[in-house]
Order: C-alpha cells, then structure tokens, then sequence
C-alpha cells in the first residue's frame, strides 16, 4: 500500500472520523428509533424517545458537518455522489424531514391516532436512513458506473443489489443493537428489562448479518481485503471489532451498560475503519473501469484550502468535543419525564 | 419543462420554505438572551417564565429549520453538481465553517435551553441561551458569506479550463471578505431581528387585543419594540449600503431594480412602478428625479449603467426584480413607521389603549417575512443569469447525472411535504398560543419585588 502522510490522506482520515463520529452518535438515536415501535406503551413510548430527545439533533450535526467537510475537500466526490445517488438521497431527505418532525410533534397533542401516526412516521424513518446509509456504502464498496467527466452513468435500480441491500440491513441490525444498549442505560426498571432482551436478540441478528456481510465481501469483492494482505498489522481492526462485539454480552450479563454501550461504539468505529482501509486511497471506485475512481487526489480542493480546512478543523474540533461531552455530562443518567419533554 | 427549470424551481421552493424559519429563530434567539438576562438581573420569576413560554416557540421553529437546512445543503450536490465541483474549493470551506463553528454551537446548548431548566443552575442555563443565540447569527454569517462570494467572488483564481475550470481559494480572508459580505451580512441578520421581533409582537398584541395575559403579553411587545426600533433603522443603513455595492460590483442588478435601461446621469428613484420588459419602459409610476444617482453617489451627476450596456445574454430578468425590490423597501419603510409609533405611544404611556394598533400588530408578522422573501428575490433572480457572478451560468451548473423525471418527482414530494409541514407548524403554534404562557399573570410581584 502506498501511503504518504500528505494532506490528502489527512483529509480522507478526517472524513472517516466525522463518519464515524456520526454513526455512533446518530447510529443510536436512528436504533432507538427502530426499535420505537416494539415499545407498545405510551409513557415508555416517551421515556425512549425523551432518552434522544436533548442530543438527536446535534447528532445529526455530524452529518451536516460531514457533508459540508466533503463538499470542501473532495468537491468531486460531493457533486459525484449526490447527484449519482439523486433518487436515494431524496429519499433520506424526507425521511430525515419526516423523523424530526415526528420527534417534535409526537407528543404535542394527546389523541391516540395523532401520537400512533407519528410513531410509525419516526420508526419507518429511522430505520430507512440506516437502511440507506447502508445501501450507500454498499455502493462504494462494489463501485459505481463512471465516465471520463467523473460522472455516474449508472440508474437508481443499478444501486440496488443483493449485495447493498445486505450492507442496508446489516446497518440496521447495527444501530439496533447500539440503540438497545443505549436504551438500556437510559431507562429504569420494566422497560429496561425489556431492553436487556432486547440487546441480546439484535446482537444475533447483527452477527448473522455481519458474517454473511464479510463472507460475501470476502468472495464478491476481494480488492477490500488488498490493503490487509499488503499490511497484515490492519488486521488488529478485525480483531478488535471481534472482541468488541463479543465483550457486549459480557457486560450487559454483569450489569454494567455504559461499558457495553462503549463496546458497541468500538465495534462500530472498528467496522467504518476497516471499510476505510478497504477502499482506501479510493472514495468511489468506478466499477467500470478502475482508472475513473475518484480517489483522494483526483477529487480534492487544492492543497491550499485543504490546508485552511485543517486549521479550522483544529481549531474547531476542541470546541465541538468540550460541548458534546459537556451536553452528554448534563444529561446523564436515567430518564425523567417533565413538562418540557416530548 | 427541462431539468433547468425544475432544479431552479425546487431550489427556489425548498429556500424559500426554509428561509421563513432560521430569521425567527435568530430574532427570538436574540429576544430570549434580553429577557431571560432580566431574570438574571432580577430574579423574578416572572421572566424566567416568559423566556419559557418563548422557548417553545423558538423550539418549534428552530425543528423546521433544521429539518429543512439539511435539505439546502445536499442540494447543491444533487441538483447543481457542475457548479459544486466548480465552487467546492470556495464555497465548500465557508460551509464546513458553519458546520464546525455554528451547527455544533447551536444544537449542543439547544439541548440546554430547551431540556435544561433543572439540569444546570439559571446562569449556565443563561450560557447556553446566550450560545444559541449566538451560533445561529454565525451560521447566518458564513452561509451569508458563501453566497456573497457568488455575487462578488473575490480572493481567488480559476484553474484549469472548460469542464475542467474549477475555482480556487487564493486569499481566504479576501474570499470572507469579499466586496459584498460584511453590508449582505449585516443586512441579513438585522431582518431576522425584525422577523422574529415581530411574531413576539404579533402574538402578544393578540393577548391584549383578547385581553389575557396581559403582564406577559406588555412586557413582551417592549422587548421586542426596542429590538424593531433598532434593527429597522439599522435595515435602512444596511440597506442602502448594499445597494451602493450593488450598484459599483453588479451594475446589471442594480439597473433592474430600478429597471435603469439607458446609461444615465441624474437617474430617476422609482416609488412604484410596472415594467414593460419589451418596450423598455415603466408604467403606472411615481418617481422621484435624480434620487437615485444621489442615492448611490451622494451626487445627482453620478452615472449609473444601464441594462443596455449589458449582451442581452448577461441581463437579468427586469420586472421580477424590480417588483421584489420595491417592495421590500416600501416594507422596510412601513415598519420603521410601526417601530417609531409603538416607541411614541409607549413613551406616552397609551400604546396599549390604541386597539388599531393593537390589530395592525397582530398582522405585522407577515410583513418582515415577506421582506425576507423578496429581498433574497431581489439578490438572487438579480443575480442571473449568472450563479456565480460572471463566472458560471447557472445553466451551466447543473448536474449532468440528473434528468427531468428525477427532479419532478422530488419536487413534487417537497411541495406536498412542505405544504404539510407548514399546515402542522401554523397548528402547533396556534395551540400554544391559545395555551399560552404558564401561569405568569398569578405571580404579582413586579421587577424590585424578587420572587424566591
């Protein structure tokens, strides 16, 4: 592997970390929100969802943050992606349109039709933009259908294959697992219980989807594996995504949640970095012909704002993780409802 | 209609829509820092309870906004993808700016403002007030100034040539900078005062016009007539400032907004007017001579450039702007005139006896938001045909993967989920309304008289 630590490379890494920034963060506000509508009572309906109620949104900054990071760094993967995916990204829109809609108004009126609407809206939509997220790296593990002007010559239907759609589900199974142990920390007495069952069913539904998703990688799409036969020390990521999901039974077994939950965000952190050293130097890997992928130089802004971009970023980055420590720090323990909540 | 049309409308609806709620979110933002720092001041509960009720408020229209920001950001990838690859390296970095200095700002202290109240002690709940407030005139700072470089791109260079022509940051403090930035910016953020001013008033005159909550509702229209006072007269300044950069770094905008066809000293100001694009004249109109030459020059011999001047390829649409331009202005105008009348009456200690005023209050809401709207009208349709000024076409900053059926289908989708949205948000906020605050009018103490 041909690895020069240039800005570039940085840029790429710093992407990845806001991607997985926001799969952590997001991902278990998006597993709560799966897992919504198994919760069959009002009240409990409102402890989960009050359990996201103060951080959804800024979770969802790290998406914006992401998008508006790539736009500036690597425009062409920005422009390529989106307007490649135009149909699918839509689609995540309204959905994303939909979900903070139904948080914020779920609980403003008592009618039972009203708060079972909203309630399906919420659900649905959590689990399409996980399922969607999925489908898009999906896409970029297999590659897209590009012409010389960096263009996507492919359909919508063409994004869709057995093969994403595993991607899509395994996202899915992902952040329900995360959400439920989320949930779990958050919640008090039957409800928790409840969870606690809960984590263990979605751990097996994630682990089947994981193997099948790695056997399939593995057979279909070997360039994904390249880097780590190159570099066999990348494959302590493996490992360690291994042991981390392993150790999540463990420690809901002993009772200590936040470990489990910080387990959980390992193993996520763990399978974005693998997929980033698969595709890696590549963003989008042109199916078509290899020579059209848009990798971290073919696509980037010049040397002179990526440099700029650093700075912001490092000037930036102290102040967004003091807040977001400091919010989760103020909001910590089990959830209270009160006269303000959803 | 070809994809052209349709990506400039879905761009042009999903702005618009989206456009009627960070301004009211900005402007209660700034009234919410005023009065909960009362409470600060003087412990009174009383305060601390208006600042809640307008918190709701500003919760409500702070969730649309967000939900239909997203929107605007990935749409410059899916529908004008040319134009991203062409100002990525610009404009992108303005927008990572906002991402990392104001979304993260606004939406992590949000959680305090609205959830906080009995996590954190009144002064960090104050802090936080204080955050949102401020991240969100930041996100208006630099999205303002991601789109004053499309106006009056500056501190750059362009590379490459044809398809391939992209443009590049040269000076990033020339590219924030840039020619139009800080009088756009200015300009912007003051109208979000009067929007957000101005649903404070419009709901509180409903109180007293239906005669409840009437401590709340009074002391509430005071806050916010000082912020209108203010920020209508700071809009004149502002105003008439960008105009002048309008009329020395986009002479074709300038020309149709006040549909100047001929280059010409001792040019006409316009009162109203309708323009007849193909005879080059206005109709049914009232002007005032020379004003306008003295308006931008401080000298009726300044000359201003005339639309002719201009390849009729390179001309903007004239009666749109027009139209748009004089109308914002003559609502700038009118609520000056409001601002000035509630001040007067105030200092005379009658204002809430005047029950005309009272109901011109109560409908004053719209007119700031319609301000808003058609003063963007006016930068942007006047900004065409380019989308970034002399540089790239917006015709030319289309996404080439994008066809006609795509982009109807999603528009379509916007327009039923917009109208939607907007039905729920107008429900929502008339039931709290009619809710009202809690329990504020049975506290008696006064301000000297701390409660607790």
């Amino acid at each position: 592997m041909e690895f020069t630590f240039d800005l570039n490379t940085i840029w790429f890494f710093l992407i990845g970390i806001l991607l997985i920034g926001y799969s952590i963060l997001d991902g278990f506000d998006l597993g709560v929100g799966a897992l919504h509508l198994f919760v069959k009572d009002d009240t409990e309906r409102r402890i989960m969802l009050n359990s996201i109620g103060p951080v959804w949104d800024g979770n969802e900054v790290w998406l914006v943050t992401g998008g508006g990071a790539l736009f500036a760094a690597f425009p062409h993967v920005y422009a390529t992606v989106f307007s490649g995916f135009y149909s699918a990204i839509m689609l995540l829109l309204f959905m994303l349109i939909f979900r903070a809609v139904a948080i914020e108004f779920r609980s403003k009126r008592p009618m039972r039709w009203w708060r079972q609407m909203w309630d399906v809206a919420f659900s649905i939509a959590s689990i399409l933009i996980a399922f969607l997220a999925g489908v898009a790296v999906g896409n970029l593990i297999t590659g897209i259908p590009l012409n010389s002007e960096k263009e996507f010559i492919g359909t919508f239907w063409s994004l869709i294959n057995p093969y994403t759609v595993l991607v899509g589900v395994t996202t899915v199974a992902l952040f329900m697992m995360h959400g439920a142990i989320y949930g779990v920390m958050k919640t008090e007495n039957e409800l928790h219980n409840k969870l606690r069952g809960w984590v263990n069913n979605s751990i097996i539904f994630f682990i089947i989807c994981y193997i099948t998703t790695t056997m399939t990688t593995l057979i279909y799409y070997p360039h994904m594996i390249q880097h780590f036969k190159e570099v066999p020390a990348l494959f302590v990521l493996a490992i360690l995504n291994m042991l981390a999901i392993a150790n999540i039974p463990r420690e809901i077994l002993k009772g200590k949640d936040f470990f489990a939950f910080l387990s959980s965000c390992a193993s996520i952190a763990a399978l974005l970095a693998l997929f980033a050293f698969g595709v890696f130097p590549n963003f989008v890997i042109a199916s078509n012909n290899p020579e059209l992928s848009l990798n971290i130089y073919n696509a980037a802004s010049s040397q002179k704002t990526l440099n700029i971009m650093l700075i912001i970023a490092l000037i930036g980055i102290p102040f967004v993780l003091a807040y977001t420590i400091s919010i989760y720090w103020i909001f910590r323990g089990k959830v209270k409802l009160n006269n303000m909540s959803y | 209609m070809d994809v052209e049309i349709l990506s400039r409308l879905q761009f042009a609806f999903t702005i618009a829509f989206h456009y009627i709620y960070p301004p009211l979110s900005i402007g209660i933002g700034i009234i919410l820092v005023i009065m909960e720092g009362k409470y600060l001041k003087t412990k009174d509960k009383f305060y601390e309870n208006m600042t809640k009720f307008w918190v709701k408020v500003f919760a409500l229209t702070f969730a649309i906004g967000v939900a239909t920001g997203i929107v605007m950001e990935f749409e410059f990838g899916t529908n004008w993808s040319t134009y991203s690859r062409f100002v990525g390296d610009v404009f992108g970095s303005a927008l990572a700016a906002e991402g990392i200095f104001a979304f993260f700002l606004e939406s992590g202290f949000l959680a305090v403002l609205v959830f906080g109240w009995d996590k954190v002690g009144p002064k960090m709940h104050f802090f936080s007030t204080l955050m949102v407030s401020l991240g969100s005139m930041f996100s208006a700072v630099w999205i303002v100034v991601a789109n004053s470089w499309q106006q009056t791109p500056s501190g750059f260079h362009i590379v490459g040539e044809g398809i391939n022509a992209r443009a590049e940051i040269t000076n990033f403090w020339d590219m924030v900078f840039n020619p139009s930035s800080v009088d756009r910016v200015s300009h912007v953020i003051s109208g979000a005062w009067l929007a957000g001013a101005f649903l404070i008033i419009s709901i509180s005159a409903y109180y007293i016009v239906k005669n409840r909550h009437i401590r709340f509702a009074k002391s509430s229209i005071k806050i916010a007539l000082i912020v209108t006072l203010i920020a209508s007269l700071f809009q004149l300044f502002t105003g008439h400032k960008s105009a002048v950069g309008v009329s020395k770094n986009q002479p074709a905008k300038l020309a149709a907004m006040e549909a100047v066809f001929e280059d010409q000293t001792n040019a006409q100001l316009y009162l109203f007017g309708w323009v007849n694009e193909d005879k080059q004249e206005v109709n049914f109109s009232v002007a005032l001579p020379g004003i306008l030459s003295y308006l931008i020059g401080f000298d009726t011999e300044t000359k201003v450039t005339g639309l002719n001047s201009f390849k009729e390829e390179d001309r903007p649409p004239v009666n749109i702007v027009f139209q748009a331009y004089h109308l914002m202005v003559a609502i700038g105008m009118a609520l000056i005139a409001l601002s000035i009348l509630g001040v007067f009456f105030w200092a005379r200690g009658t204002i809430f006896k005047q029950k005309w005023l009272m109901w011109i209050f109560i409908f004053s809401v719209l007119l700031p938001q319609i301000a808003n709207q058609v003063g963007w009208i006016t930068a942007e349709v006047g900004r065409q045909p380019w989308i970034v000024y002399g540089l790239l076409r917006t015709s030319e900053g289309l996404s080439k993967a994008v066809n006609a059926d795509q982009v109807w289908f999603s528009l379509i989708l916007f327009t039923l989920i917009y109208i939607g949205l907007f039905i729920l948000f107008i429900y929502l906020l008339n039931e709290k309304i009619k809710h009202g605050p809690e329990d504020v009018d049975e506290i008696p103490s006064e301000i000297g008289h701390p409660k607790s």
